[in-house]
């Protein structure tokens, strides 16, 4: 079977769910309105209007406006491309670096310990701590905030990736590569690399919707974002004070963070489930 | 015995880790703590000499073997705004924390556990997919959001519970635990997504084995088989998840101990890293970093006293 084929007929596999369609389908949808509506529209979701302030929901301000009479729903949509920006870049960098330390570990024996111990020290703070004391130190920032949250989930992904590097490495077809001569780092880049994909896969799905609970928590305890980027967290960071009177300008942010990631957990499961070989002989 | 050399010296490798970690980050740190303590009035020669006084003068490495020697005494060092050592200022503010991280694991296990076993044992059905898509809703909340949810609901409209705070200090144990109730509901509820996943897996990697079959085949009656083969063996592992999830919440209960502004050991993080008082984020991460580790070992060693295969095989 040609590559090609494998992965279609995979992708048919995954679709057959309507859970992973639905899923897939909310994340374009989230996508395409965070790309789209802030051009069409060309409104300012900074734009303060002090006589609008505290509107409940209504025809004109759909999920009402915050404490400055700005629009919430507004500021949702430019919020979702800040926040998932934050989400793609910190999957992104914690997936590559995750990628490479775990192979490094897995594949070299003498350099498992030592990368091991370290992925092991880090993981034992709590996410949300080490989240904290990194944006602490490098500042509050939308970059320093991306880039804590890329250390804080890497060890994460560096220990799946080597415990499926040390399964690989153990191979015919990595043995067979070596006897013939194939220089190592072809055989990691043309052997083992292909056959992580897809662990790395769902990591990658998984951490995105994580990076994305994370910085709202951040933004929310003040070491996150700064207040004046429109993201989920700051939204309802900003609006706190204010949640007795108009509980839409922390209620609906909120449900943005819950749908989106609960749709890309609802794909990184989907995806497990089609490549995982032993859930697809039992059902 | 050499399984249990071998992790024990990696869970000490691991700590001398943290140590140098925890050292190196609030050292690369910027901004100057003196300058914060001693205010705008403070002159050069001012800031200087408490530079002096707290030994921040010194080279890294001489501060790092001064405050590593002094960790190994058991001494933290001494807050620089809480006029206080920092072993102190955690313990006054353990209660709440242990507290609510073990009220929450209760209600997570509580949760987590049944619904866990409902799903694995009623595979395939609505009630898993209902059951496993609510564990995925449940990971995909914001604590701070959910406790705003509930103070709103169930403190501001309904009046049941406090909405913050732990009480005042000679309250009884009673009054300070109705505090808790909202906290640990969210947290609970949130990492009992967790608990039920793990749980379902655990129990569907048992039902798979040759001995349930044999048990099924012998004529046991499923609920015997579920009760005697299944669960006991399926324990494990969820107590595992349990213990690390109490680790966990240790320290992960940041975001909500400052929604709900209870005075706990992650209310003093916030606090001190926003006043930069480097002792008192180096004491507190490396405390919760060695719980942690120690959890995980005697987690470890558990496993080592139930399955001899452990500890033979020399992993």
């Amino acid at each position: 079977m040609s590559v090609d084929s494998r992965w279609s007929l995979q992708l048919r596999r995954l679709f057959a769910r309507k859970v992973v369609v639905l899923a897939a389908c909310m994340l374009a949808l989230i996508v395409l309105v965070a790309a789209v509506w802030p051009a069409v529209s060309g409104a300012d979701p900074n734009a303060i209007a002090v006589s609008e302030r505290l509107r409940a929901p209504s025809a004109v301000h759909w999920a009402g406006t915050d404490e400055l009479g700005r629009d919430v729903l507004l500021r949702i949509v430019h919020g979702a491309r800040y926040s998932l920006l934050i989400g793609c870049v910190t999957a992104a960098g914690a997936v590559l670096l995750g990628t490479l330390m775990g192979i490094l570990a897995g594949f070299f024996t003498r350099l498992d310990a030592p990368l091991m111990r370290l992925v092991d020290a880090m993981m034992s703070f709590p996410d949300i701590l080490l989240g904290i004391a990194l944006v602490s130190i490098l500042g509050v920032s939308l970059w320093n905030v991306m880039l804590a949250l890329v250390v804080v989930y890497t060890p994460r992904v560096a220990r799946v990736v080597r415990a499926a590097t040390l399964v690989l490495r153990e191979l015919l077809f990595v043995d067979a590569a070596r006897a013939l001569g194939v220089r190592t780092h072809r055989i990691l880049w043309a052997h083992v690399l292909p056959n992580l994909m897809s662990p790395v896969l769902v990591q990658l799905t998984f951490i995105f919707a994580y990076a994305i609970l994370a910085e709202a928590g951040l933004s929310f305890l003040g070491v996150g974002v700064p207040p004046e980027i429109p993201t989920w967290g700051t939204m309802i960071a900003g609006s706190l004070e204010y949640s007795d009177r108009a509980i839409w300008t922390v209620l609906f942010p909120g449900l943005a963070i819950v749908l989106t990631a609960v749709s890309l957990q609802m794909l990184g499961d989907g995806v497990r489930d089609m490549l995982d070989p032993k859930l697809k002989k039992a059902v | 015995m050499r399984f249990l050399l071998n992790r024990l010296a990696g869970a000490c490798m691991v700590l001398v880790i943290v140590a140098v970690m925890v050292f190196m980050l609030t050292h690369m740190a910027a901004g100057d703590p003196m300058a914060l303590l001693l205010g705008d009035q403070a002159t050069v020669e001012d800031i200087a000499q408490a530079r002096t006084q707290y030994g921040l003068d010194k080279p890294l490495p001489t501060q790092f073997a001064l405050w590593a020697g002094e960790l190994f005494k058991g001494n933290l060092g001494q807050s620089i705004f809480l006029q206080m050592p920092v072993a102190q200022a955690l313990l006054e503010r353990s209660e709440p924390t242990l507290f609510l991280a073990l009220f929450a694991v209760s209600i997570a296990a509580l949760i987590g556990v049944p619904c866990g076993m409902a799903a694995a044992i009623w595979r395939g059905s609505l009630a898993d997919q209902a059951l496993s898509g609510m564990a995925m809703l449940g990971a995909s909340i914001p604590s701070f959001w959910m406790g705003l949810l509930l103070i709103q609901l169930f403190a501001v409209r309904l009046g049941w519970f406090p909405a913050s705070g732990y009480g005042d200090p000679g309250m009884g144990l009673g009054q300070r635990l109705h505090h808790l109730v909202l906290p640990a509901i969210v947290l609970g509820v949130l990492n009992s997504a967790l608990i039920i996943r793990f749980t379902r897996a655990s129990m569907l990697d048992i039902l798979g084995e040759d001995y349930v079959r044999t048990a099924r085949a012998k004529g046991l009656p499923e609920r015997v088989v579920i009760v005697q083969h299944v669960l006991g063996n399926a324990l494990v592992p969820i107590i595992t998840v349990l213990g690390l999830t109490t680790a966990v919440m240790i320290g992960g209960t940041v975001v909500t101990e400052t929604v709900f502004n209870l005075p706990g050991v992650g209310n003093l993080v916030v606090r001190a890293v926003l006043r930069r008082d480097y002792p008192v984020i180096q004491g507190t991460l490396l405390v919760i970093a060695a719980i942690y580790v120690f959890i995980n070992l005697m987690i470890d060693l558990l496993y080592t006293v139930v399955d001899p295969r452990i500890r033979l095989g020399g992993v």
